[in-house]
C-alpha cells in the first residue's frame, strides 16, 4: 500500500539529495574531523561548507552557528545558557503552548526557585502581544516564544516581540523547528538572540540540530568535554548529519517561496474540501497567520485515534491532538490552552504537508475521510445530540 | 503507536452491532465527552430474562469501540444473571488484551452493563447521581468504581489504577487520595515517609566538625565531577550556610542541589533539622 504522508510536522521523508550528500561520511569518510591525520581532519572543510550553508538559510553569520543534537537540545542549551549567564534574573517569559522542549525546562527552572509567566493564548491560538510587554520585568532573564505552533501551525508575531522585548535588554529565544524551510527566515531583520532548528523537520535525518547564536550574546555551553564547536557544544562531530543539515537547508533556502505557494494551495484545498463535505468541523488556529502546510481540523463527536487508525487503513498518515493516541488521557495541552471544547477537542486532527506531497494524494483523503468520519459519528452516541454531548457528569 | 491485536483491529475496523436499537428493553450509559469515552448499550430482554440482542453506541479510542463490539458479541444469548457475571477481565480477555493503559476502555464496558442490569432490575433511575464520592474531578470518577477497580483487577499501583479508571489521569491533584483508597482497600498502611534520623545531641563543635566532614569527604567531590564546588561559609546553630563555586555558581538547578543533595545528606548524617541556606555573593 502507497503510503500518504500527512504527517511531516512530526517528521520529513529525508530527501534523495540529502541521504545522497551525507552518505560518504558513514560509509568511505569516518574519520574523526578532530583527529591530526588527514584522514580525519579533511572532512572538518565539509563541516565549515555545512555551516555556511545552514547560516546563509537563515541570514546568518557561519560563527553564529552551533550544531547540536536536536532541536531540543538547541532549545535547552539556548535558555540554560541565558539564565546562567545573568544569575541575578530570576524571571522566564514563555507561552503555554510550547513543545515540551521549552516547557519542561520552565517547569525545571520553577523548582530551581526562577519565576516563569506563561502567556495566554486565544480561541485562535493568538498571543496578545500586550500581555507580553505587561509580563517583562528589570529581572526578566529570557522571553522564549515559538516562532509557529507545532500543532495548530499559528505563526506568532515575532518581529514585532522581538522589538518589545529587545527594547527592554532581555534576552529573546525561539524555537523555530517548525519554521525553518517553511518561512523565509533573516536573522538580519528578526532580532532573536538565541533560534533553534531541527534537521528531521526540513527532509534531513533525525539526530541533528542547529543553534543560531548572536554574536555578542552572552553564552554559556550545555554540553561540556572537547573543544569541538569552539568549546560551545562538545562531543565528536555527527559529521554525516551535520553535512545532510548543511544539504537540506540549502534545498529548502531555494524556492522557498515558489513551493510554500504549491503547498498553501494543497492544504486550502484539502481543508476547503473536507469543510464542504463533511458537516460540523472546525479549523484549530488561526486562518490567517499560519504555517502554509498545517491544517488542524476538530470532528464533532468522535475521538481522533479511531480517525487516525482508520486514516492509516488507507495508508494515510497524520497525528492527532486528542488524548488517546498520546499515552496521557486528556487533549493537547495547545488545545486546551486555546479553550478549544470537548465536543471538539478529542477529535482533533492535523494534517501537515510537505514539498512531496501530490494532489493525488489530496484526493485521496479527500475521497476517504468523509465515510470514515460517517461511519464513526454513525457509532456514536452524541452525534446529533449537543444536549447529551453537554450533560457531562465531570 | 498502541500494539493492538489483531482482534481489537478487527472489532474496531469491523464492529459487530454497532448503533441505536428500537425499541430496547434497557439501555445503559456510562461516561462523557469531556471525559473522552462513553457508552450506550442497548439490550433487548425477552420475558425468560434472557438478552436476545444487544447494540452499541461508542464515543472513544479503537480499543473502547472494541471492547464494546465485543461485549455485545458476549451477552447475546446469555441471561440477565449470567451477564452480569461478566467482568472487564473477560472483555480483555476476548479481545485477547488491552494494552495497559487502555484497560479503561474494558472497565467502561463492564459499568455500562452493570447501568443497564441496574435499569433492568428497576434500581437504577434515568441521570441519578454516580454511586460514591467523586474523587477524581477530571474524569468525575468515585471512590465506589476505583475501589472495585483494585479488587477486581487486583491493582497495586495508582498507575495501575489510572490504567484501569482514569482517575488521576488530568491535572493528578487527587494522586494522594488514590494511594489512601488503594491502601484501605488492600488493607495496608499508606506509604509514609521514613521515619527522620533519630536527634543527635551535638555541640555547636561537634556539629560544625560533622558538617565539615561531610562536606569535604561526600558533598564535594560529587560537585566537582560536575566541574561545581561548594564554601561552608558559617553555621548559626541548625542553619548552615553556604556559597556554590565553580559550575554550580549561577546554575539554574542550584536550589535543587542545595535541597536534594547538600541539605538531605546532612540531614541524614548530621542533625534532621538541619536548614541549608545559599549565600550569594
Amino acid at each position: 500500500m502507497t503510503v500518504i504522508y500527512l504527517d511531516n510536522n512530526a517528521t520529513t521523508r529525508v530527501a534523495p539529495e540529502v541521504l545522497e550528500a551525507m552518505l560518504p561520511f558513514l560509509r568511505e569518510a569516518y574519520g574523526n574531523a578532530s583527529s591530526m591525520h588527514g584522514f580525519g581532519g579533511n572532512v572538518g572543510k565539509f563541516i565549515s561548507e555545512a555551516r555556511e550553508r545552514t547560516a546563509q538559510g537563515l541570514g546568518c553569520s557561519p560563527e553564529e552557528i552551533i550544531f547540536t543534537s536536536c532541536g531540543t537540545e538547541s532549545d535547552n542549551t539556548a535558555i540554560f545558557s541565558a539564565v546562567r549567564s545573568q544569575p541575578e534574573k530570576r524571571h522566564v517569559v514563555t507561552t503555554r503552548v510550547e513543545h515540551p522542549a521549552v516547557l519542561n525546562v520552565a517547569s525545571h527552572l520553577e523548582i530551581a526557585g526562577y519565576e516563569v509567566t506563561h502567556l495566554k493564548v486565544d480561541e485562535l491560538g493568538r498571543l496578545d502581544v500586550q500581555e507580553l510587554e505587561d509580563s517583562l520585568r528589570p529581572d526578566t532573564a529570557l522571553v522564549s516564544i515559538m516562532h509557529a505552533n507545532n500543532e495548530n501551525g499559528v505563526i506568532f508575531p515575532l518581529e514585532r516581540i522581538a522589538e518589545i522585548v529587545k527594547s527592554r535588554g532581555i534576552l529573546l529565544h525561539t524555537d523555530a523547528v517548525q519554521t525553518v524551510g517553511k518561512l523565509p527566515i533573516d536573522l538580519q531583520k528578526l532580532a532573536v538572540d538565541f533560534l533553534a532548528l531541527s534537521a528531521h523537520k526540513v527532509h534531513g535525518p533525525k539526530g541533528m540540530g542547529a543553534l543560531f547564536v548572536r554574536r555578542g550574546v552572552p553564552f554559556r555551553p550545555f554540553m561540556l568535554g572537547g573543544h569541538q564547536e569552539k568549546g560551545r557544544r562538545a562531543g565528536t562531530e555527527n559529521v554525516a548529519g551535520i553535512v545532510a543539515l548543511g544539504k537540506a537547508m540549502e534545498m529548502a533556502a531555494a524556492g522557498i517561496d515558489e513551493e510554500n505557494s504549491r503547498v498553501k494551495a494543497l492544504r486550502d484545498r484539502l481543508e476547503q474540501g473536507i469543510m464542504d463535505t463533511v458537516p460540523d468541523v472546525r479549523r484549530n488556529g488561526d486562518p490567517e497567520s499560519r504555517l502554509p502546510n498545517t491544517t488542524s481540523l476538530a470532528f464533532k463527536y468522535i475521538e481522533g485515534e479511531s480517525i487516525l487508525l482508520m486514516l492509516d487503513q488507507h495508508g494515510i498518515c497524520a497525528s492527532s491532538g486528542s488524548a488517546c493516541t498520546s499515552g496521557s488521557l486528556e487533549p493537547s495541552h495547545v488545545l486546551r490552552a486555546m479553550g478549544v471544547p470537548f465536543t471538539f477537542a478529542h477529535g482533533s486532527i492535523r494534517f501537515s504537508l510537505s514539498r512531496y506531497t501530490t494532489d493525488e494524494e489530496i484526493d485521496l483523503v479527500l475521497r476517504e475521510l468523509p465515510g470514515i468520519v460517517s461511519r464513526l459519528r454513525a457509532m456514536s452516541p452524541f452525534t446529533g445530540n449537543d444536549e447529551t454531548a453537554a450533560g457531562c457528569a465531570c | 503507536m498502541w500494539d493492538y491485536t489483531d482482534k481489537v483491529r478487527d472489532h474496531f475496523l469491523n464492529p459487530r452491532n454497532a448503533g441505536p436499537m428500537d425499541d430496547p428493553t434497557v439501555v445503559g450509559e456510562v461516561g462523557s465527552l469531556a471525559c473522552g469515552d462513553a457508552l450506550k448499550l442497548f439490550l433487548k430482554i425477552d420475558d425468560t430474562g434472557r438478552i436476545t440482542d444487544a447494540t452499541f453506541q461508542t464515543f472513544g479510542c479503537a480499543s473502547a469501540i472494541a471492547s464494546s463490539s465485543v461485549l455485545t458479541e458476549l451477552l447475546k444469548g446469555k441471561t440477565v444473571d449470567e451477564a452480569a457475571a461478566i467482568t472487564n477481565k473477560e472483555i480483555a480477555m476476548e479481545l485477547g488484551g488491552l494494552p495497559r493503559e487502555k484497560m479503561h476502555c474494558s472497565v467502561m464496558g463492564q459499568e455500562a452493563l452493570e447501568s443497564a442490569l441496574k435499569r433492568f432490575r428497576g434500581e437504577l433511575e434515568p441521570l441519578v447521581k454516580p454511586e460514591g464520592e467523586i474523587v477524581c474531578k477530571c474524569f468525575g470518577v468515585t471512590d465506589v468504581q476505583i475501589r472495585r477497580a483494585i479488587t477486581e483487577n487486583d491493582l497495586t499501583t495508582v498507575e495501575e489504577i489510572t490504567d484501569y479508571t482514569k482517575a488521576g489521569g488530568g491535572c493528578g491533584e487527587c494522586v494522594l487520595d488514590l494511594e489512601r483508597i488503594l491502601a484501605e482497600t488492600r488493607g495496608t498502611e499508606p506509604a509514609k515517609p521514613k521515619p527522620a534520623a533519630p536527634k543527635r545531641k551535638l555541640t555547636n563543635l561537634q556539629r560544625m566538625q560533622l558538617v565539615t566532614k561531610v562536606i569535604d569527604e561526600e558533598i564535594r567531590p560529587s560537585l566537582k565531577k560536575d566541574r561545581g564546588d561548594i564554601e561552608l561559609l558559617d553555621i548559626e546553630g541548625a542553619k548552615v550556610l553556604v556559597s556554590m563555586r565553580g559550575a554550580c555558581s549561577g546554575c539554574p538547578s542550584s536550589q535543587l542541589t542545595i535541597k536534594e543533595l547538600v541539605q538531605r545528606r546532612l540531614r541524614d548524617a548530621v542533625d534532621p533539622d538541619i536548614i541549608v541556606e545559599e549565600v550569594r555573593s
